[in-house]
């Protein structure tokens, strides 16, 4: 895209995205450092993630300001338009997430006593959603349609994965019920990263949002994909 | 573009020459009844000169060549059998500088009315002329002073004042040259809110350099560049998520 | 820079040095350049106004002597007989010619005597007014004397000056014939200058494609207005009279020929008071459907309008003053009568004027001033009438 005519207009519109990125990171950070924190009972660990949440919400707080400002001196149109709207989004989406990260942190910090004994699935379910993070935000970095919808994609796999690890948690509690605390435990866990998995396919969407003027929210990933495409038009 | 709604001018294949020098490549245009239309584009781009091959003002212009059809409900307004003077009477005009004839309100509004034989002076004749000035929204500032010149009003009354004077003949199509430029942002809010109003009666074509005010008082934008139509679409649709490239840099002010 | 320093540089540039007084100074001398040549061009005009009004007003007053006059039936034949041998060579002989037609017109009066003021000679009336060259001869100066310390002598007001033609003595010489000839050659040259120069610029300005005949019909109008006014007068005379047949010397030839040498100025005129007819205003009439003569008609027309007159105002100003054109078709002629009919031979007030410089009697000199002065009333009229309707069409719109 050629540089905007108004200079100033035109690095507003780069800090946007920079620190848009930067609360990227760091929730991405805070989900791995949680569920380390969760893998290594490392209660050190959960104190920092809960410490780092206060960072996000202020970035939230600052991008807030920035957007608003921006739409009432700017007049954005068009693809400027669609990314103020799609930051707007994304920034919400990106709050929640620090706030289920937060979340286990607490967790991990309440059942300190009593930590995860079956960690493989959980383990499993973190890294896909933490890598659905990172293609969201991958794909808001480059306006990477591709990385999109590989996020949106994902979902499916994560869904699924959750909800064999929801039963697998409630046969371990069912066949000894010492293990509920844990159980519990884990069934917050799977929970929160299952809900920020959410939260980046949003982001996903918006990123197509911002990139195709498409809203491909509520739909289907095949409908999706075939609207990206130009096969299918959305009325 | 959804079928049900009807074209009040249909433009094909328009070219203009201006000597040799050609200022329209081939315009395809269909504009909708009761719909305000934005012309929006750089300066120079031909929307003006678009703007004035829909009643004929281009006539006027020594070494002016048109090519194409412009229709007006499936009449073309091009025909040799067709009198300028009547189609300017279907298809009106108000212009970028408020240009209030220097007679009094009233002469300004009642002259078309009177040449065109439309109504006698008397009593029918001042109906028309509050009947006008009221669809423009100043009746109420004028209506004491309908004997004091036009040309002491404010620039937005004149303004609106212009575009009485356009209603008073009933046109079918009202076409704006820039009407808001001169304008400050009340006087310019003022003409935007009539122009909503006007469009449940007229078809309304704007030409602006305001985007914003294309993206807050039209139904439907078109751009053009050079001589050419860009795009052409549902004003949101245009200004949220254009799909020609040139219109988004145009739009977003990443024209240079 | 430090703060400090930058307001001590700026403070160094703005003092005046060298240069910057050098530049004041060169400004200060075109100044006074052109207030000294304003001053020279005032001194001028004061110095011609004060030696035509000097030389022109006394020309407003004229000697009377009351005599006895006798009408007897003798003074029918000769009109000598009516006053007394002694003052005979005192009184205008052009007052005396008159005495046996006014006998002819009141019968009764034949035989009666009475006294009252007479005009007197024109030598008289310049030895009263004390200017050289009277010619008054020394026995007639001292008659004057007595006469004046009688109180028989005076100078009132000159009614003559207004009310009659030319003549050959300076004393009996008016500018009425030449006035109307005036009246009648301006009013003829309006009748078809003004109609004809409106119309031609109208069509130019308005209706006339843009094209090489057009440019070249420009380009010739305005080269026209600049040419010798004398070559107008030589066009009048083989198109108008020599061609069309119209009298020699009449107002109609005159009238014709300055209407042809005031076209150009009422064209390019008009042209310019409808080309600073605002675009607007035009774009506004077609806009509503009116037709080009109705756009034409009823808005620019009537907003060029003051515009318009001033031009032909200028044009006719400059037409009255004019002689050189005049001259060719024969209106610089010793015409004592006003004119009664526009074919009847005539002449203007500038004709006039110059016919009275040329004469050898020192004492139509000061009619010639005087006759400079009335003309230069009208035009000055003229003139300001032109101003205020220009003022009046600075409206805007
Ligand atoms: N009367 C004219 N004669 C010659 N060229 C003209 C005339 N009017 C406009 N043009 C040219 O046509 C092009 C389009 O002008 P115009 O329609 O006024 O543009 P816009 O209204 O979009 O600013 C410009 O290049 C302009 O110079
Ligand atoms: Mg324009």
């Amino acid at each position: 895209m050629p540089e905007h005519t108004l200079k100033r207009f035109e690095d507003e519109l780069t800090s946007l995205k920079e620190k848009i990125l930067a609360m990227g990171g760091l929730v991405e950070k805070a989900v791995r450092r949680s569920m380390k924190s969760v893998l290594q009972v490392d209660t050190s660990k959960a104190q920092k993630v809960i410490d780092r949440d206060r960072a996000i919400n202020a970035l939230e707080v600052e991008i807030d300001e920035m957007t608003r400002s921006m739409l009432a001196l700017r007049q954005p149109a068009a693809g400027d338009l669609r990314l103020i709207i799609a930051t707007i989004k994304i920034v919400t989406d990106l709050e929640r997430s620090g706030d289920l990260a937060e979340g286990i942190a607490e967790a991990v910090l309440q059942s300190e006593e009593n930590p995860l004994t079956h960690t493989s699935t959980i383990e499993t379910l973190a890294d896909l959603v933490i890598r659905q993070v990172k293609d969201a935000l991958d794909a808001f970095a480059r306006s990477d349609l591709d990385a999109a919808l590989k996020c949106i994609e994902r979902d499916k796999k994560v869904n699924k994965l959750y909800k064999a690890m929801q039963r697998e948690n409630l046969t371990y509690m069912l066949e000894d019920p010492r293990q509920i605390t844990a159980g519990l435990l884990a069934s917050t866990i799977g929970k929160n990263l299952e809900r920020i998995g959410d939260h980046a396919v949003n982001i996903a969407e918006m990123v197509i949002y911002m990139v195709k003027g498409h809203d491909v929210r509520h739909v289907d990933h095949k409908t999706a994909a075939a609207i990206l495409s130009g096969e299918l038009d959305e009325d | 573009m959804a079928t049900d709604m009807k074209n009040k001018l249909t433009i094909r294949g328009l070219k203009l020459w201006y000597g040799d020098f050609e200022a329209l490549h081939g315009i395809d245009l269909d504009i909708l009844a009761g719909k305000v239309t934005a012309f929006i584009g750089p300066s120079g781009c031909g929307k003006s000169t678009f703007l004035r091959c829909l009643n004929r003002m281009n006539d006027r212009i020594a070494g002016c060549r048109v090519e194409g059809d412009v229709l007006l409900e499936g009449n073309d307004i091009y025909a040799p059998d067709v009198d300028v003077v009547q189609l300017r009477t279907h298809i009106g005009m108000v212009f970028q500088k408020p240009n209030p004839f220097p007679k009094s309100i009233y002469e300004n509004i009642a002259y078309a009315p009177r040449i065109h034989g439309m109504v006698q002076d008397g009593p029918d004749m001042d109906e028309l002329v509050e009947t006008a000035l009221r669809k423009a929204s100043i009746w109420d500032e004028v209506k004491d002073k309908l004997q004091q010149p036009g040309t002491a009003l404010s620039g937005g009354q004149q303004q609106r004042l212009c575009i009485a004077r356009t209603i008073a003949v009933q046109p079918d199509v009202i076409l704006m040259d820039e009407p808001c430029s001169a304008l400050d942002p009340i006087a310019t809010a003022k003409i935007e809110e009539l122009m909503d109003e006007l469009k449940q009666e007229y078809t309304i074509v704007i030409v602006t350099h305001n985007m914003q005010q294309a993206a807050r008082a039209s139904d439907y934008t078109a751009y053009f560049y050079l001589g050419d139509l860009i795009e052409y679409g549902e004003t949101s649709q245009i200004f949220t998520a254009p799909s020609n490239q040139r219109t988004e840099d145009y739009i977003t002010g990443r024209f240079g | 820079m430090s703060d400090a320093s930058k307001s001590n540089a700026l403070r160094a540039d703005l003092r005046a040095d060298k240069r910057k007084r050098r530049r004041a100074r060169a400004d200060m001398r075109f100044k006074w350049y052109g207030l000294t040549a304003l001053g020279l061009a005032m001194l001028f005009l004061v110095f011609f106004f004060v030696d035509i009004i000097s030389k022109g007003l006394p020309a407003f007053q004229q000697a009377e002597i009351l005599v006895q006059v006798s009408y007897s039936e003798s003074v029918k034949s000769n009109y000598n007989r009516a006053v007394d041998k002694r003052y005979r060579k005192l009184i205008s002989r052009s007052w005396l010619r008159t005495i046996p037609m006014q006998l002819e017109e009141h019968p009764d009066m034949i035989g009666t005597t009475a006294e009252q003021w007479v005009l007197a000679d024109y030598r008289v009336d310049q030895f009263l007014k004390g200017h050289e060259g009277h010619k008054l001869k020394k026995k007639y100066q001292k008659l004057v004397r007595q006469l004046q310390e009688e109180g028989k002598v005076r100078l009132a007001f000159n009614s003559g000056f207004f009310s009659n033609g030319d003549s050959k003595l300076p004393e009996n010489a008016g500018i009425l014939a030449s006035a109307v000839g005036s009246v009648l050659v301006l009013l003829l040259t309006m009748l078809f200058a003004v109609p004809v120069g409106v119309m031609t610029a109208i069509y130019l300005e308005e209706f006339a494609p843009d094209n090489r005949f057009t440019q070249l019909i420009e380009v010739n109008i305005n080269n026209l207005a600049a040419i010798p006014s004398i070559l107008y007068g030589l066009l009048g005379l083989a198109i108008f009279i020599n061609f069309m047949g119209v009298p020699r010397s009449s107002a109609l030839a005159g009238g014709l020929t300055l209407a042809l040498m005031t076209l150009p100025i009422i064209i390019i005129a008009t042209r310019a008071a409808l080309r600073a007819v605002p675009e607007s205003i035009r774009e506004a009439a077609y806009g509503l459907g009116a037709s080009s003569l109705q756009t034409v008609w009823h808005h620019v027309l009537p907003l060029a309008m003051p515009g318009i007159l001033t031009g032909s105002i200028i044009g006719l100003a400059q037409a009255m003053g004019e002689t050189a054109p005049l001259l060719i078709v024969g209106m610089m002629a010793y015409i004592p009568e006003a004119p009664h009919s526009i074919l009847a031979a005539t002449t203007v007030l500038p004709a006039q004027v110059y016919t009275w410089s040329g004469e050898s009697i020192r004492a139509f000199e000061e009619r010639t001033a005087a006759g400079i002065m009335v003309l230069l009333a009208v035009l000055l009229s003229l003139n300001a009438l032109a101003i205020r309707l220009r003022n009046r069409s600075e409206q805007t719109w």
